[in-house]
């Protein structure tokens, strides 16, 4: 009696655990299919896009192409990682659908015949100790102590205690950042070069001389985020520019061609402020809003 | 073996035709240890091979003394340059460290553990002294970075603590095991009799085990020193933690970059075909022929204790 008992009620659980299924993959299914179409103007494309540029903008465009995948399957992006001023040739010459740039385009670019679209914007928080009493730096100035210029934090208006600047290792596109946007590539003297951005936040918590750099979405409470001449680091400042230490990630395209069907479904869903998770996911703050 | 092939066809009595199963069984594994035994050697040939494969195109591109002798590494500068004697030099100076404050501590532990000890006191040393070899050097690494860097920066007033004189502790704490297992084993393989003769001749415990333990077992003390320089010289993950990793020639209270770390702080962004990537495959080929050359001097050491 037991037994029985025991397996009507486990059955009645089996069934409950299936309609429990079924309800949501059945609201789920019509409502995918309309968000999918107006994007590409067709439910299903096929195609290939081919993209090309920024090695910095691999994580958003690596997450981008995994989530595009599964709503196109039909379409095959590439990406082919060689740097922004490839990436800029390549959409000028036709080799790419979509070259990848993370810089701004230059004038004589745009002239050339090609359009740039920020698709998001890369912002890099320079972090102290929070014992640190320094709160506010220039740019130049950071740019002084990334070259060693700048030795010790009373010369910045701190308490007097040597600097030690803490960064990432060579070919990190946190690293390309910073000393692109500070302009101090390959002159800077570090005293630490760490290996990811959990080991620079922890260095800099547990040193208090210490400063160093992190992507925005990084920082948290062990750390202390400068303001950058006046302006403290946050979404809302990165986005709309007055944060100096950022980089736009851009999409250049030809200016007087139409993308190919394919690549314009994929322009779109990059555009698509459904997906900036994406972008939060890879630790940069998504233009579309 | 062969000639009991037929021998065993003809056999019709049952328990012919099992002894031939019972030979078959035993000749196929045969077969399967020799296979095993032949994986390693596999391996050790095709990493020594793809090492070489790869790493030669790089030293050909640079040059052999610019990149041995170089000293400055910065490989994805504009201009790049790819120096290792930085790397060189740092893991030469960190193992030397690491034994000069490894070294005495192990071997006098060694000698406490094999002669002098309390039974149950050897116990407990022992039992902590394998605890030690087991934590792994992602641990040591950890530890390091969160209580011996920013107690040397304080000790030593340093803005960071991170430096070739932090690896060296770390490192130094990492091939004690080793060191003291391997001593301790050789000074209890020393015969009993040398021991008594000193003994009764009437020299003090302490100086029957220097001047007659230590030196029959000095071979095998060598080889457990050589066996700790390999395991330092190999470390990665620990002293990547803690020594900075800047590519500065080495000094006591700088940030520095071992063979190893230079390795594998970059390799995770080294563009494939690269010349920064052959590099570092270059680098891994030199580490190969250091660790190469410290193997082939412990056989010697353990050849020698051999023949005595």
């Amino acid at each position: 009696m037991k037994k029985v008992s025991a397996l009507i009620l486990s059955l009645a659980l089996c069934v409950g655990l299936l309609a429990g299924c079924g309800a949501p993959a059945a609201t789920q299914s019509p409502s995918q299919s309309p968000a999918g179409s107006p994007a590409g103007g067709s439910a299903a494309l096929t195609g290939k896009v081919v993209t090309n540029g920024s090695t910095s903008m691999e994580k958003v465009i690596g997450a981008l192409i995994e989530q595009f995948k599964t709503v196109q399957p039909g379409v095959t992006v590439t990406y082919d990682p060689t740097g922004s001023g490839t990436g800029v040739e390549a959409a000028k010459n036709g080799t790419a659908d979509i070259g990848l740039a993370s810089r701004a385009l230059k004038d004589a670019e745009k002239d050339g015949g090609l359009t740039e679209t920020v698709i998001a914007k890369d912002g890099i928080a320079i972090v102290v100790n929070p014992a640190n009493g320094v709160e506010d730096l220039t740019v130049e100035q950071i740019a002084r102590i990334a070259r060693g210029e700048i030795a010790n934090w009373s010369e910045v208006g701190g308490g007097d205690a040597e600097i030690a600047f803490i960064g990432r290792e060579a070919g990190s596109g946190t690293r390309g950042a910073f000393e692109e946007i500070t302009e101090t590539a390959d002159v800077c003297v570090y005293s630490q070069e760490l290996t990811s951005t959990g080991a620079v936040v922890t260095a800099v918590a547990t040193t208090p001389g210490a400063i160093g750099y992190v992507s925005l979405s990084s920082v948290d409470d062990t750390v202390k985020a400068l303001k950058v001449a006046g302006v403290a680091p946050s979404e809302a400042t990165v986005l709309d520019g007055t944060y100096a230490i950022q980089r736009p990630f851009v999409f250049a395209t030809k200016t007087d061609e139409p993308l190919s069907e394919a690549a314009q479904a994929f322009y779109d869903f990059a555009m698509d402020s459904a997906n900036a998770e994406l972008y939060a996911a890879a630790g940069v703050v998504p233009a579309a809003n | 073996m062969t000639t009991n092939t037929p021998q065993a066809a003809q056999a019709n009595s049952p328990l012919v035709k099992k002894r031939g199963l019972r030979e078959l069984l035993e000749r196929g594994m045969n077969v399967l240890f020799f296979l095993c035994g032949l994986v390693a050697v596999a391996f050790v040939l095709f990493i020594t091979v793809y090492l070489i494969i790869s790493g030669l195109p790089a030293i050909q591109e640079i040059g052999l003394k610019d990149f041995l002798f170089g000293t400055k590494w910065a490989s994805t500068a504009k201009e790049p340059e790819f120096g290792i004697l930085p790397f060189i030099l740092t893991s030469v100076y960190g193992t030397a460290g690491a034994m000069f404050f490894g070294v005495p501590i192990g071997f006098l532990t060694a000698v406490f553990l094999a002669k002098l000890a309390h039974p149950r006191v050897a116990a407990v040393i022992r039992t902590a002294v394998d605890l030690l070899a087991g934590i792994p050097s992602v641990v040591y690494g950890l530890i390091g970075m969160t209580v011996l860097v920013p107690a040397i920066r304080v000790a030593f007033g340093l803005s960071s603590g991170a430096t070739l004189f932090a690896a060296m502790i770390v490192l130094a704490v990492m091939i004690l095991p080793s060191i003291i297992s391997v001593s301790e084993t050789a000074l209890k393989a020393v015969p009993k009799e040398y021991e008594e003769a000193s003994l009764a001749l009437g020299a003090t415990e302490i100086e029957t085990y220097f001047r007659v333990s230590v030196p029959a077992a000095s071979s095998g003390i060598a080889a457990a020193v050589v066996l700790g320089i390999g395991r330092a010289i190999g470390e990665a993950m620990a002293i990547m933690m803690v020594a900075g990793n800047v590519p500065n020639m080495p000094s006591l209270f700088k940030s520095v970059r071992f063979l190893t770390t230079a390795i594998a702080s970059e390799m995770s962004y080294a563009s494939y075909g690269s010349l920064q990537r052959n590099a570092l495959f270059s680098i891994a080929l030199v580490l190969f022929l250091f660790i190469m050359l410290i193997n082939v001097l412990l056989n010697t050491l353990l050849k020698r204790k051999k023949n005595k």
